[in-house]
């Protein structure tokens, strides 16, 4: 499906999101890596309270935008419920073993200068750009 | 209770840019990723920003000796690279292929109310957890071992 070049939205939250970063630092001294975040809490760790308050937030974002703007988030995908399911537990278990996401590793880490961050996340989109190329253009779609 | 707010009140911001950045649409970071097909760069600005905003704000906040909230700063320890990063990074980029959905973009979309992020969600805690109870047994036969 078509998506338009959203270049001032794509600034606008990237900074946000930077925002948010640099904010649970300052603040916390956390990484703003959501694989982090959402393991911890889920494994129930001793500080797992600040980390299901980032979590609650992080949901709730489209609700507050919808009160405040009335535009839902509307999500534009026509992906069938197996590659869902499929995708869910591969990022799962990626994520876990390579110890972050596009957050941790993507943004706090490479701007940590951290070599295993920009290694797993050249890896990762590295991985991300083949695989839609194969199931897109070889398989032309699911 | 004040670190808790705080935390929440982060987690709304980090939330609200993924949602304005378009990043909680799938369609969206897919077709980022489509160059020979609806290639749409806005991802690429979404990282830039994000990063060009905490490079240059990590600078700041790693000259105070700690967080204002905590006694110090939690960083991941300096470890070289392994099988585990790089395969784990691997398998990662193939679930983000083929769904569209990265935890950070997954999270907030829950928000939405449609079935999609529910059920990958649901699907990726499973992994998360699959992956720590095969950590749990593997340490336990080392132990043995």
């Amino acid at each position: 499906m078509d998506t338009s070049f959203t270049p001032l939205e794509a600034l606008l939250g990237g900074s946000l999101i930077g925002l948010a970063a640099v904010a649970l630092m300052a603040l916390h001294g956390r990484v703003a890596g959501m694989t982090g975040i959402l393991t911890g809490a889920l494994l129930l760790k001793a500080d797992w309270n600040w980390r299901a308050a980032f979590l609650a937030g992080a949901v709730a974002a489209p609700l507050i935008l919808l009160l405040l703007t009335g535009t839902p988030l509307h999500l534009q995908d026509e992906l069938p419920s197996w590659a869902l399911i499929a995708g869910g537990l591969l990022v799962g278990l990626g994520v876990s073993f390579g110890g972050g996401c596009t957050s941790g590793h993507g943004v706090c880490g490479i701007a940590r200068l951290s070599k295993r961050s920009i290694v797993a996340t050249l890896t990762f989109m590295a991985a991300t750009f083949i695989t839609v190329f194969v199931v897109r253009h070889v398989f032309g779609g699911f | 209770m004040f670190r808790t707010l705080s935390a929440a009140a982060i987690g709304l911001v980090f939330g609200t840019g993924i949602v304005i950045s378009g990043m909680g649409n799938p369609a969206k970071v897919l077709n980022f990723f489509d160059l020979f097909g609806t290639w749409d760069p806005s991802l690429l600005l979404v990282m830039g920003s994000a990063l060009t905003v905490t490079f240059t704000g990590y600078r700041f906040v790693f000259r105070r000796p700690a967080p204002v909230l905590d006694h110090k700063f939690h960083l991941p320890a300096k470890r070289p690279l392994d099988l585990p990063l790089i395969g784990g990074s691997a398998l990662f980029g193939i679930g983000w292929g083929i769904s569209g959905f990265c935890p950070g973009g997954a999270l907030p979309a829950l928000g939405s109310g449609e079935p999609s992020p529910l059920i990958f969600v649901a699907a990726m805690i499973g992994g998360i957890l699959l992956a720590s109870g095969l950590r749990a047994v593997s340490a336990r036969r080392q132990a043995l071992a």
